[in-house]
């Protein structure tokens, strides 16, 4: 158990700057990797945890170069080896699970193909132990139909099954040492659990050493036995996972594990001011000193060492860490918010809204309708009220943007209204609304590098609202924006700044402030935070509430992440298949007895704690397509009572906590079934 | 699949359709007919009239047009005005010279490019891409009337190894053709090579900055044969169609070049019969350049969906 198979030695990566000047990533990392152990690599982006992960591998990026340190596997620096003698190692010893299988499987590739490749390079058995191989393995990953699977291409793969095969061809070569490049980043919450569980089976089942490299608290709870916690290239925090999860003794980790938004509470998550430095940009002190809160002069001037706290078992690089022993308990608080006002009037009512992207036929166009009789989203009934948070979640293919994007305007309904201020009607074709509601209802994109034109500064990307809207110009306008900015922390100086100048949570704040630039009532948030790393969506969230409170905004907030929703919302409509299964207040849709679907939904919410397992309690299988009649959730639905599932469209029950309910189970049962 | 490949033989007869009607009708509204054409100065009275009645002219156009329609569906383009004679045979000969011409220079020019693409690629930067895109950035700026000049006056006049201009009878058999196609083959292929060489340059560089490759490396696949398997056949693909284009171009005739070398092929045919004004090979040359860019666009496009896993099952499943 003890025997090291993989030790990183005082290693340095870095890069040669256009001014010539050499830069680290990655600064005198040194960890080592035991027989049977997973160790979880954390970090937020640009910590240099997949540079390291990758250099475990003898795999520098191009354009890096190792500037000193080794990377030690039983006993060869693999940074010195030929190319020749990685390709034996690779595969065979260390193997690889990428990111994104949907884009690290070769497209030209059967399944079979890819895995037998790994099978010819690594292992001696002839074509057909080969093959019997191949199902053996791809039942392994439990993937369905194992025979016919191995004849696909990976395309026509849901992303779990994906991310299985990935899973598959790693094990070919039975390696030693498994790396895990962020390997369920991107999958939907059931199947990210369901792939988790796959990993902590195969590491007990082969004892084999994973690394697993993830900015995701939550999922490196779940498998690690020891964590790293990377910040600006160098390790901080390093120990047993239960050590680090529940008594985080760097200020770093401390104030990350603070801003996750956990399902249990409700309220917002404490934010870390500032971001992560730039490489290059720490000439002297502690990394983190910008950040901290502990921060002392000697901080500033000197840089900490890794120390070895050996009561923990814990390394540690901080001045102060003492501080923070036996203060875990604060771990469990958030921010409470200001709940809003039940008695207001509904700012926006959905009625019986249904949206279909199927394709008119010819007489269709011609009487210009849409004759589908399954619609992607179908009879949605939603009420907003003036200044509430509700929120839209589901998994991908849940319609839960497409229902944003009509409510914008920028897909029609195929049936139903959508009624702003005093059930007034509005249009579902854009072009035939009126400049005052296309002010009142404004739009915030998931992705600021995307949404934001890159070559505009802040102050045109800021002033373009606020000419359109409210004809503003010359010093007025610039005053408007200086406010604007204020409104999301942002400085003056940033009004000359490009996009690109900017890190991700700038950008978003960018985004928001653009929005708040129409003065409007509705916004729709569209995973606003789910491309920020966690601390910066801990103050972006916030930024939103406090927004909301000074201006009495609405928000309808779509969100994959039931945690986040749980933070922010007041109302949450979780919805499967374009329709709708439940609706409440957040407090009671996060409470039993809920549709079965909120309760798989909330199983499968991956806690940064170790103490607490998901629970899987349906299948992740994909559907295509709704069914054409009864309860939407009837394919996956791990409580379905039979074919009245099949044939009837459930009826809404309300619970005694104010939560509707679309299931066929009694309310009262459902409650003592989910006890 | 099946019902895919009747739709886009369909969609491409109906072009075909569409650019016989152009033809016919732009021959139709130019001032004059075949007959004052073809007469001349002598077009008027007993022999206009005998030349109109021997060329079917007093009908209605739209008689004349399904006419000719029907005889074009039976192979049969008609006469040719300036020499009198069917302009199959007309054709015939031009149409093979254009051929050979043609398939010299892909069966050269083709896997020279894709060669020339991949090594650019795999040594990026490196002194193999430095030489190969300096040359191939040259010959294709260089215009093509150009390059064939220099080629004749160097190879041709100073160094005397092969003939400058190309003179044989249309009819001549293909041993006495291949000897005489060199340089018009050389200066073709230039530009042609060069462009797509570029092409698959920066489709095979796209490729191996993919995340399967990095994958491919990652799982200790050796390094020719992650080139074969994993990044040439996706990186291909793209290429299909401008390889297509090529050939489409090619065959339709090189015009430029088939001047500077004086070479019997289509396009030398396309200028001599517009020049003097003799339509009714106009519109078969159009009717036959049409069907070459349609023809081989289908099947550029029909390999495409073959070769690639992603569109076939898309098609498939619609």
């Amino acid at each position: 158990m003890n025997e090291i198979i993989e030790s990183v030695k005082n290693l340095s990566i870095g890069f040669n700057s256009q001014k010539g000047k050499q830069i680290s990533i990655l600064r005198n990392v040194s960890t080592n990797i035991k027989k049977g152990e997973t160790v979880g690599i954390v970090g937020e982006s640009g910590s240099g945890k997949s540079t390291l992960a990758l250099a475990m591998m003898g795999y520098i990026k191009q354009g890096l170069f190792p500037l000193k340190g080794e990377c030690l596997f039983k006993s060869d620096d693999l940074l010195k080896m030929s190319s020749r003698q990685l390709e034996k190692i690779r595969g065979r010893k260390i193997a690889m699970i990428p990111q994104n299988a949907g884009q690290a499987l070769t497209p030209n590739l059967k399944i079979g193909y890819q895995i037998d490749e790994a099978l010819r390079l690594h292992t001696d058995l002839n074509k057909t132990e080969r093959d019997k191989k191949i199902s053996e393995l791809l039942n392994k990953v439990r993937l369905p139909s194992p025979e016919t699977m191995a004849f696909r291409y990976p395309h026509e793969l849901s992303g779990g099954q994906q991310q299985r095969v990935a899973v598959a061809m790693a094990l070919a070569g039975k390696p030693d040492l498994l790396l895990l490049d962020e390997p369920t980043t991107g999958l939907d919450v059931t199947t990210q659990a369901h792939v988790l569980e796959l990993l902590r089976f195969i590491a007990k089942d082969t004892g084999t050493s994973m690394i697993y490299v993830s900015h995701d608290l939550g999922a490196i709870a779940q498998v690690s036995d020891r964590i790293v916690v990377m910040y600006a290239g160098e390790i901080v925090l390093e120990g047993p996972a239960r050590k680090i999860l529940k008594e985080p003794i760097h200020p770093y980790t401390y104030g990350l594990l603070k801003s996750i938004p956990k399902l249990s509470l409700a309220g917002l998550p404490a934010s870390m001011p500032g971001s992560q430095p730039q490489p290059g940009s720490i000439n002297e002190g502690c990394s983190f000193y910008d950040r901290c809160n502990l921060a002392t002069d000697n901080c500033k001037k000197n840089s900490p060492d890794l120390e070895h706290i050996k009561k923990l078992d814990t390394n540690v690089r901080c001045f102060n860490y003492k501080e923070l022993i036996n203060q875990n308990n604060n771990l469990q608080t958030s921010i409470t918010k200001k709940s809003n006002n039940s008695e207001a009037n509904e700012v926006l009512k959905l009625k019986d809204v249904s949206i279909s992207y199927a394709k008119q036929k010819f007489f269709d166009q011609l009487l210009n309708k849409i004759s589908d009789q399954n619609p992607t989203v179908k009879d949605i009934n939603i009420d907003i009220k003036k200044g509430e948070t509700i929120a839209l979640v589901g998994e991908s293919g849940s319609g839960k943007s497409t229902i944003l994007k009509s409510i914008a305007g920028l897909l029609k309904t195929k049936d139903g209204q959508i009624k702003f201020e005093n059930d007034r009607i509005l249009s579902s074709d854009l072009k035939m609304r009126n400049p005052n509601d296309l002010r009142a209802i404004q739009l915030i994109f998931q992705n600021p590098d995307e949404s934001l034109n890159p070559n505009h500064t802040v102050e045109q990307i800021l002033s373009q609202p606020l000419k359109l809207y409210f004809n503003l110009s010359g010093e007025e306008l610039k005053k408007n924006i200086i406010d604007l900015l204020k409104k999301v922390r942002l400085g003056e100086f940033y009004m000359s700044r490009y996009p690109r100048q900017l890190s991700g949570g700038e950008k978003q704040r960018v985004a928001v402030a653009r929005a708040f630039a129409a003065k409007p009532d509705i916004i729709l948030c569209d995973e606003v935070t789910s491309a920020l790393d966690v601390s910066v969506q801990a103050a972006v969230l916030n930024l939103l509430q406090q927004l909301k409170e000074d201006l009495g905004t609405t928000y309808v907030f779509v969100s994959h992440d039931l945690a986040v929703v749980r933070a922010i919302s007041d109302r949450v409509a979780v919805l499967y298949q374009g329709r709708l299964c439940e609706i409440g207040p957040s407090q009671n849709v996060y409470k039993f007895p809920s549709h079965p679907y909120t309760e798989v939904l909330l199983g499968a919410v991956l806690e940064p704690d170790p103490d607490i397992k998901p629970k899987l309690v349906a299948e992740d299988i994909v559907e295509e397509k709704p069914p054409e009649k009864g309860c939407s959730f009837q394919g996956r639905c791990p409580r379905k009572i039979g074919d009245i599932c099949n044939s009837k469209v459930p009826p809404w029950q309300i619970g005694e906590n104010g939560n509707a309910i679309r299931c066929h189970i009694n309310i009262e049962e459902l409650a003592s079934l989910q006890q | 699949m099946l019902l895919l490949i009747l739709k886009r033989i369909g969609l491409g007869l109906i072009t075909l359709f569409i650019v016989s009607l152009i033809t016919f009708v732009g021959v139709e509204v130019l001032p004059g007919d075949a007959c004052t054409t073809y007469l001349e100065r002598e077009a008027y009275g007993a022999a206009l009239d005998a030349c109109i009645k021997r060329l079917g002219l007093d009908v209605p156009a739209y008689e004349r047009y399904l006419d000719w329609a029907a005889n074009v569906v039976r192979g049969d383009f008609g006469y040719s005005l300036s020499g009198e004679m069917p302009i199959n045979e007309v054709l015939g000969p031009r149409v093979k010279n254009s051929l050979v011409l043609a398939s010299v220079s892909i069966l050269i020019g083709i896997p020279l490019a894709i060669v020339l693409g991949i090594i650019t690629a795999l040594w990026r930067d490196k002194l193999p891409d430095i030489m190969i895109s300096t040359i191939t950035i040259f010959s294709m700026t260089i215009p093509e009337f150009i390059s064939a000049t220099l080629l004749i006056l160097i190879v041709a006049i100073w160094l005397g190894w092969l003939p400058g201009i190309v003179i044989i009878p249309s009819d001549a058999t293909f041993y006495e053709l291949l000897s005489n196609i060199i340089l018009p083959v050389v200066a073709i292929s230039m530009i042609m090579t060069a462009h797509m060489a570029r092409m698959v340059r920066s489709s095979v560089i796209q490729v191996m900055a993919s995340d399967y490759v990095q994958m491919a490396i990652l799982k200790g696949v050796p390094y020719w044969k992650m080139v074969f398997r994993h990044v040439l056949p996706n990186a291909l693909l793209p290429a299909i169609n401008v390889v297509a284009l090529t050939i489409a171009w090619l065959l339709g005739g090189v015009v430029v070049t088939e001047v500077v070398f004086n070479y019997p092929g289509l396009g030398r045919l396309v200028i001599e019969s517009i020049s003097n004004r003799d339509l009714p090979v106009v519109q078969a040359l159009a009717i036959i350049l049409a069907s070459i860019y349609v023809g081989i666009n289908l099947i550029a496009d029909l390999m495409t969906l073959m070769l690639n896993p992603r569109l076939k099952s898309l098609q498939i499943r619609k």
